[in-house]
């Protein structure tokens, strides 16, 4: 489904790279955990996957079912299935959230040569994910984001999340900012979306997030590149040992 | 010999025998402006005496006036001798239904997606459809009538009702207020007139469609709207025009007058065509729109979104008479590509306990330039008088500009003005945000925007609101990427 390959990012007008030569694949059904230290390059990799400006690719490739993923507008990207839940969603003043969240359902639609969903059909759809994700109904009208609190924007990327459909799902630390009550509603909320066809990618900082969506893979990541991949177990090696124990001698290795 | 007005007369008598085919031929008067002209209209409009010194009055204040230069938009000299200041279209009578309407006119409303049969029926709107200043059909009259409220073209009323258009015109936008406002006191060709009697609730939204069509013809409508005591009347007038390379002028005024507890809320949708990316053509947009609050516990509202026109020269006010009344302008303006706007509104406080509300959300994109000039006057007797002022801008791109130029004056110590000001730029990350839901560049830009201008789009009628959510949109497309 996605094959990244060498990739290398810089910040636009910034020499030092980001991410440098990083490889993934990942197939339908497959759930990979990224894990990393802070700087380390996840949010970036997850923004050069949605297709956000600012960014310069200088090596490698990203194909998404076998189109270019680098040659896609964003909203490409959203109509060929990609979803970003951000680490830190934007707000948007005056824009209702159920009306945001409609004309995107039908941008996507529109994109996909499939029809438009009636009002009707929607708002029982949006109760119905609402209520699994624990959004109260009163959220429908407030603005986009704006005054949520930190959990609540996690829970709206989630509710948008359900609603779009996407084939792959991007979740990056949607478990920071979450109560603990919260994050199980919001792992089940994730865990529903699982099937066969549909991937994700989830990056944390914190194994107890994999205890509820539990990952086929895991992969550290520093410096840009990921420096170990194992299954669900490694979460639980990092978790105890920290990223400077687990990676201390891979990366006196690499340097050697 | 014959006099000049004779020769007028006959010219006029003249220009009416001339046959009437379907395609619209334009009766126009010769280019340019004299005593001569102005009289031609004055007749050709059969108008009484003293309609006519009127306009001739204001003529020739108006020839002792300067063009006023003191507003931020710069534009070439006008040539007001190359100018048509009378373009009627030729019909054979006053159309009795909609049906008698010239096809060819029909079809330009329709489209402009303006179906007349469908506003009449689904939207309930009562129209008056103007074409190059002039009154082309009337809807909903009887219904009206029986209300005893009086809708239709000024031209009429200035037949029927001549005594409430001698009691009330000028006595807010006087002759010589302004340089345009006595351009058209002496020229105007047409407009709207209403009349709401006592104790009525206007149970319909009035609406009128103006259209520029005739190549190199100014429009100068005057508009007239009375709301006695106790009455409210929502009315909406929306703006089009086709493209031409040429500059055209517009030049209106609207005065509104509410009695007693009276109310009057007045939206519009202006959206003549702005010119091209490079600046050439587009309506030149100089409006003198004012209301006076007259009685107690009134209520002017103004609302307007502007998306169109090369240049915008536009402050609709409110004079705050009477005790405890309100004025409120609700204000989104757009320019892009070479567009300039100046515009804002003035209150003007004189009774006790007035309040006035502002809302103005300018969006600047491309080398569009907008300015936000306010004026808040609160007089001496203006007791315990309050205005709050909020002016967000909002650019797009870093070649457009966005001034505010906020005047208060305030004469009395119980009286309070506040202003809040705020520029932004449309956000990247926002409009990511938007694409990466699937929306795409130009309707998350459109999104983005009505979100901007929410408080403002509240304020309008649901069926104009859907209509400049679309408009914004439209006017700001290709201002990104
Ligand atoms: N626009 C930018 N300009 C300059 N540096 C940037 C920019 N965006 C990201 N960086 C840098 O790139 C590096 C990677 O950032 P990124 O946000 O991808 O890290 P992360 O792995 O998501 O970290 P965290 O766990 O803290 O979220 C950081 O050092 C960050 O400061
Ligand atoms: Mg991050």
């Amino acid at each position: 489904m996605l094959t990244i390959k060498d990739l290398a990012v810089s910040i636009e007008g910034v020499d030092t790279p980001i991410i440098k030569g990083f490889s993934l694949e990942v197939k339908p059904g497959e759930v990979h955990a990224i894990m990393g230290p802070n700087g380390s390059g996840k949010s970036t990799l997850a923004y050069v996957l949605a297709g956000r400006d600012g960014y310069e690719i200088t090596g490698g490739s990203i194909t998404f079912d076998g189109q270019d993923l680098l040659e896609l507008e964003p909203e490409e990207r959203a109509a060929a299935g990609i979803f970003l839940a951000m680490q830190y969603p934007v707000e948007i003043p005056g824009v209702a959230n159920s009306y945001f969240l409609r004309q995107a359902l039908n941008a996507l639609k529109k994109a996909r040569g499939e029809p438009e969903v009636s009002a009707a059909d929607f708002i029982k759809r949006l109760r119905a994910k609402a209520e699994e994700i624990g959004i109260r109904q009163e959220f429908f009208k407030r603005d986009v984001n704006a005054g949520f609190s930190g959990g609540e924007k996690k829970r709206n990327e989630i509710l948008q999340l359900a609603m779009l459909e996407p084939k792959l799902c991007i979740l990056d630390e949607t478990d920071s900012g979450l109560d603990i009550d919260a994050l199980r509603t919001v792992s089940d909320g994730v865990n529903a979306m699982r099937s066969p066809d549909r991937a994700m990618i989830v990056i944390t900082h914190y194994q107890r997030l994999l205890d509820y969506i539990v990952p086929d893979h895991v992969h550290v990541m520093a410096d840009g590149v990921i420096r170990k991949s194992g299954g669900k177990e490694l979460a639980f090696e990092l978790e105890k040992q920290g990223y400077e124990g687990l990676l201390g001698p891979v990366a006196r290795g690499a340097e050697a | 010999m014959a006099t000049a007005l004779e020769t007028v007369r006959d010219y006029a008598a003249k220009a009416y025998k001339y046959g009437f085919s379907t395609a619209i031929e334009s009766d126009m008067a010769p280019k340019g402006l004299n005593e001569d002209i102005v009289r031609l209209i004055s007749a050709k409009k059969n108008e009484p005496e003293w309609m006519t010194e009127w306009r001739l009055q204001a003529y020739r204040r108006w020839l002792t006036m300067e063009e006023p230069n003191w507003q931020k938009v710069g534009y070439p000299p006008i040539d007001y001798q190359e100018v048509y200041f009378y373009a009627a279209p030729k019909v054979r009578e006053r159309p009795e239904s909609l049906d008698d309407i010239d096809p060819e006119i029909r079809e330009t409303y329709n489209k402009l997606g303006i179906p007349i049969k469908e506003q009449e029926i689904l939207a309930g709107v009562a129209v008056d459809y103007v074409w190059d200043s002039v009154s082309v059909a009337t809807t909903f009259r009887a219904k009206l009538e029986e209300l005893g409220i009086i809708f239709g073209s000024f031209s009429d009323a200035l037949q029927n009702h001549p005594e409430l258009v001698k009691k009330y015109l000028g006595t807010v936008v006087p002759q010589g207020d302004n340089y345009f406002a006595a351009l058209n006191s002496a020229v105007f060709t047409d407009g709207s007139f209403v009349y709401i009697p006592k104790g009525v609730r206007c149970p319909m939204e009035l609406s009128t469609y103006f259209r520029i069509n005739e190549m190199n013809t100014g429009q100068f409508e005057r508009t007239l709207i009375i709301a006695e005591e106790g009455s409210y009347v929502s009315y909406l007038e929306g703006c089009t025009a086709p493209q031409r390379d040429e500059n055209q002028l517009h030049a209106a005024v609207v005065e509104l007058i509410t009695m007693d507890d009276a109310e009057i809320k007045y939206s519009t949708v202006q959206n003549w065509y702005p010119g091209d990316a490079e600046g050439k053509g587009g309506i030149y947009n100089f409006v003198t729109k004012r209301g006076a609050c007259r009685g107690k516990r009134s209520k002017i509202s103004w609302t307007q979104v502007e998306t169109g026109s090369a240049i915008t020269w536009k402050y609709p006010s409110c004079i705050l008479q009477g005790d405890d009344s309100v004025g409120e302008f609700y204000s989104v303006a757009v320019t892009n590509n070479a567009q300039q706007a100046d515009t804002g509104t003035k209150m003007i406080h004189i009774g006790k306990r007035t309040r006035s509300r502002i809302v103005s959300k300018g969006i600047s994109a491309g080398k569009a330039d907008q300015t936000y000039r306010g004026l808040v006057r609160m007089l001496k007797g203006a007791e315990g008088a309050r205005n709050h002022t909020q002016c967000d801008s909002m650019l797009i791109g870093d070649k457009c500009g966005a001034h505010t130029v906020p005047y208060i004056e305030i004469k009395n110590r119980t009286a309070k003005a506040e202003h809040e000001a705020t520029t932004s730029k449309i956000s990247d990350d926002q409009l990511f945000y938007c694409r990466s839901r699937g929306i795409s560049e130009e309707d998350a830009v459109a999104l983005v925007v009505n979100g901007f201008c929410r408080e403002v789009m509240n304020e309008l009628p649901m069926e104009f609101a859907v209509e400049a959510r679309k408009l914004l949109g439209i006017s700001l497309e290709g201002s990104v990427g």
